[in-house]
């Protein structure tokens, strides 16, 4: 036990070094020890045993022996959740919008990741392991997307999920109309209606469609050995929707009305794609049983609406209502206050519309893993699965759970305890930064 | 008001050596320092040697060197020779660039917004910037300038610091291609940094294109539609083939990695200028060989700030932190060039360098950096940055150690012209 403990100190100094200067946790064999573990996909296992080793779930059981040298986390009391997924989040990034164009696919979260941003850990601090970081909703069609793990200290490239599929936003409705509405001798950009908006897409995939036949026609023409060939002009505009046509670049829309809803997935399938989520899609209650058709999943909020004209018509059944009728269903947050207490906003859902608690929990863990095609990695607790947990002093689905440790790929990135240290350390350091660097300001006095 | 104006003006001219920055003094060309400590830059320090320069250029330099017949012998016992200084990355002696009214509406990639990188800084010298003179007095004797607006701003020029006309001034062009990640202002295409960012790759690789389908059309025109001219494309097109360094601004250490990142996608050499957490990411620049200029502009607190709002903290520990840089960077291997970013006075850039100084850079490596180092990133180490017989005559002769407070700059050599500051109570002049 003496031994066991040691471990666990030396851990947590070793984290505190992390967060203190920034570099990575540190891998290493792992077992989260008398935990009621709520698997998600499996049930819940009362006082079980957790191994992982290098970084993914390797173990689940009961009584497990301890590998000499793990780190032991004692869970006793306390519940283990697979890692909270957030599908529709815009932190760690320094620009969101590009709204000076309709279209504007060339540009990427990835391009602009800041792996510095705080909200990284805050969100640590509620249980979430993986966002989806999404482009604005400025345009008909946006920018790619980034989905990321909270591996805080690493750097950009660090944060992505490798392996995840790429993404695009898309939008509808009410943002993509106004973006830009000829204020100050700034021409207006169109479209200005939803019938633009719809426009717009369609002569995007139009343009696309001729932009893949061109490189279709090169290839078929180089195949043949024909010589002095140029090849056509990449368009890093149309490279991503040719992608989209093909299935390798899901479709994240943005979109509030049925009406606009069931615009969008007939334009998708005349282009013979699908959309991969509808976002916010307060209205998808209408309209669930077209969705469910379609294969598009829909990622909304608990409660939230009527902040405009197009969120008038939610109703907080909408999870629910979409659920029992098959549709694919996650929360998101769309913010980084929100993303804090997203096991509070799944819970919601058993009030409104009367959810198990393993579908609620489903809606911020394996329902954005399966939305966003990472559900062999991610979302539940699984042998083989990464090692992404949320550990509450509680059940997640009560409104006194406290998250306690945050874990990502077997590091701990975030401990409770440990992190009020760190918030004296941080502010110590701030009193001696600012202590040396009075000199110089004093001086320019 | 305006006496004393007037009066300020006649008192300069009577101090500067020349009343015009770049007319050269009259006199001999051929030079010899005798008994100075000279510091050649090149990793050679001879502790009391002659230095002699004919006709513009270095022609011995070494501690047993005979003095040739009818050169002008300057005393130097008690004085240190240095190389020239550079500064590395500026706008010194550029025309100032019409930046009246807003650019041009831009919807998109097409219209090339922010980009002008046919604009070659050696086409549009002016020779009455006072900080030529200004520069040249504190023994800055070469800057390397550059168009600065826009995204693609255009063609860096390595200048010497004087000479009779504009085209005097041009040691080589061109030398780099800047560019800057500065969105659009009137809310047209690119509105943000990951549109810029965008763009700059769409811009690159059309510029290949450009090349491939302009190469193919010169072949054979016959059965082709001609591809399209654009002034915009030739220069990055060169720039992907010859290798330029394309300067691209990065000062926090995800910004520098950003920055290396897009210029390896975009078939470039990045050289990142800026730097100021630097100090973070020497190892990363030192294993991806890559080269950095570093702003003397140590970050301060904005005068404007609210003085109850709390500034994050990684924003103090960026101004604490940032002149330790140059150390680090010397640390890991990493190359770099010192530039002026802005400061007013070459006072204000040796206050600057002693601030780096202070966290653990050598004397060395900051001449260095003021330097071979540049001369090496710009490619002209071939000709100066260095007192090596061959070589341009860019050579400083102080009364002391270069960097040290009290330290005074007696007489400055560019391209072999003879520069003598005299002590004035300007206090600009002098480091």
């Amino acid at each position: 036990m003496n031994v066991k403990r040691f471990v666990w100190t030396a851990g947590l100094v070793a984290s505190v070094r992390v967060i203190a200067g920034g570099g990575a946790a540190v891998a290493q064999t792992m077992v989260i020890r008398g935990g009621t573990i709520l698997t998600v996909t499996n049930g819940t296992m009362v006082n079980g045993d957790i191994l992982v080793e290098d970084g993914k779930i390797v173990e689940i059981g009961t009584n497990l022996s301890v590998p000499e040298g793990a780190l032991v986390i004692d869970a006793r009391g306390q519940f283990v959740m697979p890692g909270i997924i957030d599908a529709h989040s815009h932190i760690a990034a320094e620009s969101i919008n590009e709204g000076s164009v309709a279209v504007s696919s060339m540009t990427g979260i990835e391009d602009v990741l800041d792996p510095t941003d705080i909200n990284i850990y805050r969100e640590l601090a509620g249980g979430v392991t993986t966002s989806n970081i999404l482009h604005g909703s400025a345009n008909p069609i946006g920018g790619k997307n980034a989905v990321i793990k909270h591996r805080w200290g690493s750097d950009a490239e660090g944060l992505l999920f490798k392996g995840a599929l790429p993404g695009i936003k898309f939008a509808l409705g009410e943002n993509p109309k106004r973006s830009r509405g000829g204020r100050r001798g700034v021409p207006r950009r169109y479209p200005a209606t939803r019938m633009g908006v719809i426009d717009v897409i369609r002569e995007a995939f139009t343009k696309a469609r001729a932009y893949r036949k061109e490189w279709q026609d090169y290839e078929a023409q180089k195949a043949h050995g024909q010589a002095d060939l140029v090849p056509p002009r990449r368009d890093f505009e149309l490279e991503p929707l040719v992608e989209i046509m093909e299935g390798k670049r899901l479709v994240h829309a943005h979109c509030y009305r049925a009406d606009e809803i069931l615009q969008l997935l007939r334009v998708a399938e005349e282009f013979d794609f699908r959309i991969a989520t509808l976002q916010h899609v307060l209205e998808g209650y209408k309209v669930a049983k077209e969705i469910a058709e379609h294969g598009a999943g829909a990622s909304t909020f608990s409660d939230w609406w009527a902040y405009k004209m197009e969120a008038y018509d939610a109703i907080p059944y909408n999870a629910a209502l979409m659920t029992e009728k098959g549709v694919l269903v996650s929360l998101n947050s769309d913010s980084a206050e929100e993303a804090r207490h997203l096991n509070q906003e799944a819970a919601k859902t058993l009030k409104w519309g009367g959810l198990s608690e393993e579908q609620a929990l489903a809606l911020i863990t394996i329902n954005p893993a399966k939305q966003l095609r990472i559900d062999d990695r991610v979302g539940s607790i699984e042998v083989g699965k990464d090692a992404d947990f949320a550990i509450f002093d509680t059940h997640p689905l009560s409104v006194y759970a406290v998250p306690q440790k945050t874990i990502v790929d077997g590091k701990v990135y975030f401990d409770r305890e440990e992190d009020a240290e760190r918030q004296k350390a941080l502010v110590e350091e701030r009193a001696e930064l600012l202590e040396k660097l009075k000199p110089a300001t004093e001086e320019k006095q | 008001m305006k006496t004393n104006v007037l009066r300020l003006c006649i008192a300069s001219a009577l101090i500067a050596t020349t009343s015009a920055a770049g007319e050269r003094p009259k006199g001999p060309d051929r030079y010899a320092i005798t008994g100075a400590r000279i510091v050649t830059g090149s990793g050679q320090v001879i502790e009391q040697g002659t230095l002699v320069l004919e006709h513009g250029l270095i022609t011995a330099v070494g501690a047993s060197v005979e003095v040739p017949d009818g050169v002008w012998v300057i005393d130097g016992s008690g004085k240190v020779v240095y190389p020239g200084l550079v500064d590395a990355l500026s706008d010194i002696a550029l025309e100032k660039s019409e930046a009246s009214g807003d650019a041009p509406f831009s919807r998109g990639p097409l219209d090339r917004p922010g980009t002008t990188s046919w604009a070659a800084a050696a086409d549009a010298l002016v020779l009455d910037d006072d900080r030529v003179e200004a520069w040249r007095n504190a023994g800055f004797t070469s800057t390397v300038s550059s168009p600065s607006t826009g995204i693609v701003s255009g063609q860096a020029a390595f200048l010497n610091l004087a000479g009779e006309r504009d085209e005097d001034l041009v040691v080589a062009t061109p030398v780099a291609l800047r560019v800057n990640f500065e969105p659009n202002a009137n809310r047209s295409f690119p509105g943000s940094l990951m549109g810029v960012l965008a763009y700059i790759r769409q811009v690159f690789a059309d510029a290949s294109h450009y090349r491939v389908s302009q190469t193919a059309y010169a072949r054979e025109p016959r059965g082709k539609r001609r591809p399209r001219y654009d002034r915009a494309l030739a220069p990055l097109a060169e720039a992907q083939v010859d290798g330029w360094p394309v300067l691209m601004p990065g000062h926090w250490e995800h910004e520098i990695e950003r920055a290396v990142r897009l210029g390896r996608e975009i078939g470039v050499r990045p050289v990142v200028y800026g730097l100021h957490e630097g100090h973070r990411a020497a190892e990363f620049l030192a294993s991806e060989n890559v080269a950095v200029l570093v702003s003397l502009k140590w970050p301060e607190a904005d005068e404007d700030r609210d003085p109850e709002a709390e500034e994050p903290l990684r924003v103090l520990r960026m101004r604490e932190q940032a002149p330790k840089t140059p150390a680090a960077l010397a640390k890991a291997g990493v190359m770099f060039g010192f530039y002026s970013d802005g400061l007013e006075s070459p006072k204000e850039i040796f206050a600057s360098l002693r601030k780096a100084i202070d966290r653990g850079l050598t004397h060395e490596s900051a001449l260095h950096a003021l330097t071979l180092g540049p001369a090496t990133i710009f490619g002209v180490d071939d000709r100066l940055g260095s007192l090596e017989a061959g070589k341009i005559a860019n050579v400083i002769v102080a009364d002391g150690a270069l960097f040290d407070e009290d330290t005074r700059i007696e007489t400055v050599f560019v391209d072999g012209a003879k520069y003598e500051i005299r002590k004035s109570t300007d206090e600009g002049g002098s480091p």
